[in-house]
């Protein structure tokens, strides 16, 4: 893989980034990234953006109100988390 | 109330017997994702409501036949999906198939913009501009795309069970994966290169 063909990173970046690569193919494209700051970019602004979107969904919640009757609709309101002694 | 939600194993058996207490635990373990996959498709907190109740009774009812080929999770979400993308086409009035080809045209995946932005303060804070750019960018998406993404990215699927609840093979799903990657990548991008210009 050359600097003059950095577009062959995107068909093996997937499985990089899923940690799914056959060895010999990784060891080819973390040497090229050693030496192409503008795949490393792309490789690291890739990670940070799945780690970012990941952190926002764990955050996001149901709102009480819909969860409250969700368990009223199953009949299960007696189990609602934050009413049970 | 909403604090983050331990996952625990579900005993199926007694999910099979109609066990309260499991019922509850298991709708506790689910309903947070499966709220989420409502909203993303359907982006209406009304309409996403009504798709998470019809999504837990479907479970309660179909649980006794539930055979157990694919996880738990899977199944339920899959549920959730379909039952999210019929009120779309309800409300469109038009069929959308999740599992339809996407037009890849060559070189339309290449990243385009070159900016390091990882170590911005704001990414670290995640703060409230950052947090309404990546949601308008994440809406912005093709629903095919989407889904692929939240499902993966999001609620930590493997690509297997990602294909398995959308119907879709490996590699439509990777394919798909990539793309949704790639856009939202760009998209961050500008907006980090706005924020830059604007200081």
């Amino acid at each position: 893989m050359d600097h003059d063909n950095c577009s062959e990173l995107l068909k093996s970046i997937e499985d990089y980034l899923d940690g799914d690569i056959q060895p010999e193919v990784c060891t080819r494209l973390e040497e090229h990234l050693r030496g192409c700051q503008n795949c490393r970019i792309v490789v690291d602004t890739l990670r940070k953006t799945i780690s970012l979107y990941h952190d926002e969904a764990c955050q996001e919640m149901m709102p009480d109100k819909m969860r409250e009757h969700l368990y009223m609709e199953l009949n299960l309101l007696d189990y609602l988390p934050g009413t049970r002694e | 109330m909403n604090s983050t939600v331990t996952k625990r194993e579900i005993d199926l058996d007694l999910l099979k017997q109609g066990n309260r207490g499991e019922l509850a635990a298991l709708v506790e373990q689910f309903s947070n994702p499966v709220y989420r996959i409502a909203m993303n498709i359907l982006h209406s907190e009304q309409d996403a409501e009504d798709i998470i109740q019809e999504t837990f009774i479907k479970v309660f009812h179909g649980i006794r036949n539930f055979e157990g080929r694919s996880s738990l999770a899977t199944w339920i979400y899959r549920i959730a999906v379909n039952e999210a993308l019929m009120a779309t086409r309800r409300r469109k009035g038009n069929l959308v198939s999740i599992d339809a080809e996407i037009d890849m045209g060559e070189g339309e995946t290449n990243p385009v913009e070159i900016e390091d932005w990882c170590c911005r303060p704001e990414v670290e804070t995640m703060d409230a501009e950052l947090r309404r750019e990546m949601d308008k960018a994440v809406a912005g998406l093709p629903e095919k795309l989407r889904i692929v993404f939240q499902l993966r990215d999001m609620e930590d699927l493997s690509i297997r069970e990602t294909a398995q609840v959308l119907g879709l093979t490996d590699s439509a799903v990777k394919t798909r994966l990539l793309r949704a990657r790639l856009i939202l990548r760009e998209e961050l991008t500008h907006y980090f290169q706005g924020t830059s210009q604007g200081q």
